[in-house]
C-alpha cells in the first residue's frame, strides 16, 4: 500500500451502504431519505486507542479519491500534496479519511444514482440536501468505521462549511477543527457566481428538467458553469502569469474560436470537467452551498459556545471568492465563545485555488497544530 | 514586531514575575511566542497571540501556540470588558499606529495590562541627537531611521505623564540598563521601561507609582 516518495500509493474507493436499522437519514428537510450509500477511502492505519482519525471534507467538484491512486489510473488524489507519509497529514501517524459527499456523483448517493422505487436515476426527485445532511451522513460512516472521536476535520471551501457543520453538530466528536478558504455563509456575490452555473446548465436544451441519463447531458452548460467557477477560484494577478495575453491563433483575426491562451484554458477545463462531473449532482451541491448560513439564527457570539476543539482557521491573501473578511468573521465568532483559536492570513497569489496549492505554507501550519493537538 | 537584543531576557523575567500562576494572558504584537512559551512553560498560562507577520506567526505555530494573525490597531472589539487577567504589550507599542488606541483598548480587556517600551530618551540616545546631531542607533533602538518598525517615539517620563493624565493606575514599573535593573534616573538612564498598569482608580497604588522618581 505503500508507495514512494511520500506517497499513499495504490489505493481502493470503498462502500458503506447505512445498514438496516440506520437505512434512512431524516434530512435537514425533514423528509426521511434512503437508501443511501456513500463513496470512501482510507489512508494510514487507525491506532488502537482509535484516536489518529483524520476526516478529510472536499469541496464542491472533490470526491472521496483524496490521496494516492487507483490501480490503472495515473490520477492522482485531489489532495494528494497534502496525504502521505511525511505529509501535512502524515499516515504514518494518522488515519485518514475521505468520503464523497451525499448528492455528489463519485460513489455516494446523488441524483444520477437509481432510485429504487422506479429503477431509474432519480434526476430531480432527488431530495433538496443541506451541508449538514452531508455530515450526519458522514457521522454515519464514522461510526461505522467505530471512532468515537475524530482528532481533526478539515476542509477547504465546501470542505470547510462541513467543518464549520461539525464544529456545531457534533462538537464532543472532534478534538480540532481546520476551516481553509471558507464561509459561515454565501454572500449575495457567491450566491450570484452559483447562478450563473446552474443557469448554464438549466439553459442547456439538452438538460431536459434534470432528465437526460439515458440520452446527452447537458455538457455546454455545465463546461459554461465549471468556466464560470474557474474565474472565481483564480486571481488577476495569477491569470495575468499563467495566460497573459497570449494568443493561441498566431495573431490572426478572430472568427470567436480560442483566441487567448485563457480562453483555451477554460474551455479545456469546462470539457475535461463534464467528463466526470454530473451536472444534477452540480445543481445540488451548489444549492446546499448557497443555503448553507451555520449560524441559522442564532447569535455569532452563540455559535461556538462550549466547543472545547482547538481551531485553526486559514485563509488566502488574494482569495476574493472567499474573501479574509469570511474567514476573519468565522475567527471572531471563537473569540466570542473563547475557543481556543489560531489564525493565519496566507499571503498568496493564487486566489482561491490557494488552498489546493499553498502545500508548503499549509503544511507548515497543519502539521504543527495537529502535533499540539495529538499532544495536548 | 520584536527586536533582537540581550535586554529582552531581564524583560521577560520581570514579566514573568508579575504574572500569576495559571491566569490568562493575551499578547498583543507577540512576534515569534517566545515570551507566550514561556509563560506556558513557567506559569501554566491560558495564553492567546495576536501578530501580524507571516513569519512571526509561523513560528508560533510551530511552538504550539494559539495566535491571531491581526492588526490590532484595529481594536480588540470581538473581546469584552476584563477577558483577560494581563494583556502584554511588550515592545509593541511604540510599533503601533495608534499607541492611545490600542492602550485603551488593551485597559478594556484585560484587568490588568503590561507595557515595555524602549527608551528612546536614554543618554546615549540623548548624545547622539546632541553631539552627533543624528538619530540615535543604540542596543536597545539598534535600527535605522528607514528600517526601523518604531512608528512612536516616547521616554519613561512621558509615560508616565501619560498615565498621570489618563488616570491610568501604574501598579508597578521596573527600569532596565545593560540587563540589569536600573533605579537611578531612569528617564536618563534606563534603556527600558516595563508597567504594570491597570484602570482601576486605586489611589494607593498611584501614590506608591509616583514615588518612584522618574524624573
Amino acid at each position: 500500500m505503500r508507495g514512494q516518495d511520500g506517497s499513499v500509493g495504490t489505493v481502493e474507493t470503498k462502500y458503506y451502504t447505512f445498514d438496516n436499522s440506520t437505512k434512512e437519514l431524516t434530512l435537514e428537510s425533514g423528509e426521511k431519505f434512503g437508501p443511501i450509500t456513500l463513496a470512501y477511502e482510507t489512508y494510514g492505519k487507525l491506532n488502537p486507542q482509535k484516536s489518529n482519525s483524520v476526516l478529510v471534507l472536499h469541496a464542491l467538484s472533490g470526491d472521496a479519491h483524496t490521496a494516492g491512486f487507483h490501480k490503472g489510473d495515473k490520477r492522482l488524489g485531489w489532495w494528494d500534496a497534502m496525504i502521505g507519509p511525511e505529509k501535512a497529514l502524515d499516515t504514518t501517524k494518522y488515519f485518514v479519511i475521505c468520503s464523497n459527499v451525499l448528492g455528489g456523483c463519485k460513489g455516494s448517493t446523488g441524483p444520477s444514482s437509481i432510485n429504487p422505487k422506479t429503477g431509474k436515476p432519480y434526476g430531480t426527485d432527488f431530495p433538496i440536501v443541506t451541508i449538514q445532511d452531508m455530515v450526519n451522513a458522514q457521522r454515519r460512516l464514522i461510526d461505522h468505521l467505530g471512532i468515537d472521536e475524530l482528532l481533526t476535520v478539515v476542509g477547504g471551501s465546501m470542505g470547510g462549511m462541513q467543518v464549520l457543520q461539525w464544529m456545531v453538530s457534533y462538537p464532543d466528536r472532534i478534538r480540532s477543527a481546520i476551516p481553509i478558504a471558507t464561509t459561515m455563509k454565501h454572500s449575495p456575490q457567491q450566491i450570484a457566481f452559483n447562478e450563473v452555473g446552474r443557469q448554464a446548465i438549466i439553459a442547456d436544451y439538452n438538460w431536459n428538467n434534470g432528465d437526460y441519463y439515458w440520452r446527452s447531458a447537458p455538457e455546454r452548460g455545465l463546461a459554461v458553469a465549471r468556466m464560470v467557477g474557474h474565474i472565481t477560484y483564480m486571481s488577476d494577478v495569477s491569470m495575468a502569469e499563467k495566460f497573459g495575453r497570449r494568443r493561441k491563433n498566431n495573431g490572426r483575426l478572430f472568427k470567436f474560436g480560442t483566441d487567448f491562451e485563457v480562453e483555451g484554458y477554460l474551455r479545456y477545463r469546462g470539457d475535461k470537467f463534464v467528463k466526470r462531473f454530473d451536472a444534477n449532482s452540480y445543481l445540488y451541491i451548489t444549492k446546499a452551498i448557497d443555503y448553507f448560513n451555520i449560524l441559522n439564527g442564532k447569535k455569532l457570539s452563540e455559535i461556538f459556545k462550549g466547543l472545547k476543539a482547538k481551531v485553526l482557521v486559514l485563509a488566502f491573501k488574494s482569495d476574493w471568492l472567499y474573501p479574509t473578511y469570511q474567514s476573519r468573521e468565522i475567527v471572531k465568532a471563537c473569540k466570542l465563545a473563547g475557543v481556543d483559536a489560531t489564525y493565519c492570513e496566507i499571503n498568496s497569489t493564487y486566489g482561491h485555488d490557494a488552498f489546493l496549492l499553498e502545500v508548503k505554507e499549509e503544511t507548515h501550519l497543519i502539521k504543527h497544530f495537529l502535533r499540539t493537538v495529538s499532544n495536548g | 514586531m520584536k527586536t533582537e537584543n540581550p535586554i529582552a531576557k531581564l524583560e521577560y523575567k520581570v514579566i514573568l514575575d508579575w504574572i500569576k500562576r495559571s491566569s490568562s494572558v493575551l499578547d498583543l504584537g507577540c512576534g515569534d511566542g517566545e515570551l507566550i512559551s514561556l509563560l506556558i512553560q513557567e506559569k501554566q498560562v491560558r495564553a492567546q497571540g495576536i501578530e501580524i507577520d507571516d513569519q512571526a506567526i509561523y513560528e508560533c505555530v510551530a511552538r504550539g501556540l494559539s495566535v491571531f494573525q491581526q492588526d490590532i490597531d484595529t481594536g480588540l472589539t470581538e473581546y469584552v470588558d476584563k477577558s483577560f487577567d494581563y494583556v502584554i504589550l511588550n515592545q509593541t507599542l511604540q510599533q503601533v499606529k495608534k499607541p492611545d488606541f490600542v492602550l485603551k483598548e488593551a485597559l478594556r480587556v484585560g484587568k490588568q495590562t503590561i507595557v515595555s517600551f524602549p527608551n528612546f530618551v536614554h543618554y546615549p540616545a540623548r548624545f547622539q541627537i546632541f553631539f552627533r546631531g543624528k538619530v540615535p542607533v543604540t542596543p536597545s533602538l539598534p535600527h535605522e531611521w528607514y528600517e526601523t518598525p518604531n512608528l512612536h517615539f516616547l521616554g519613561i517620563s512621558d509615560f508616565i505623564e501619560y498615565c498621570n493624565q489618563r488616570k491610568i493606575t501604574i501598579k508597578h514599573s521596573i527600569f532596565i540598563r545593560k540587563n540589569k535593573r536600573s533605579w537611578f534616573f531612569p528617564n536618563f538612564f534606563a534603556e527600558i521601561g516595563i508597567f504594570l498598569i491597570s484602570n482601576e482608580q486605586d489611589q494607593r497604588n498611584r501614590e506608591n507609582a509616583y514615588a518612584v522618581n522618574a524624573k
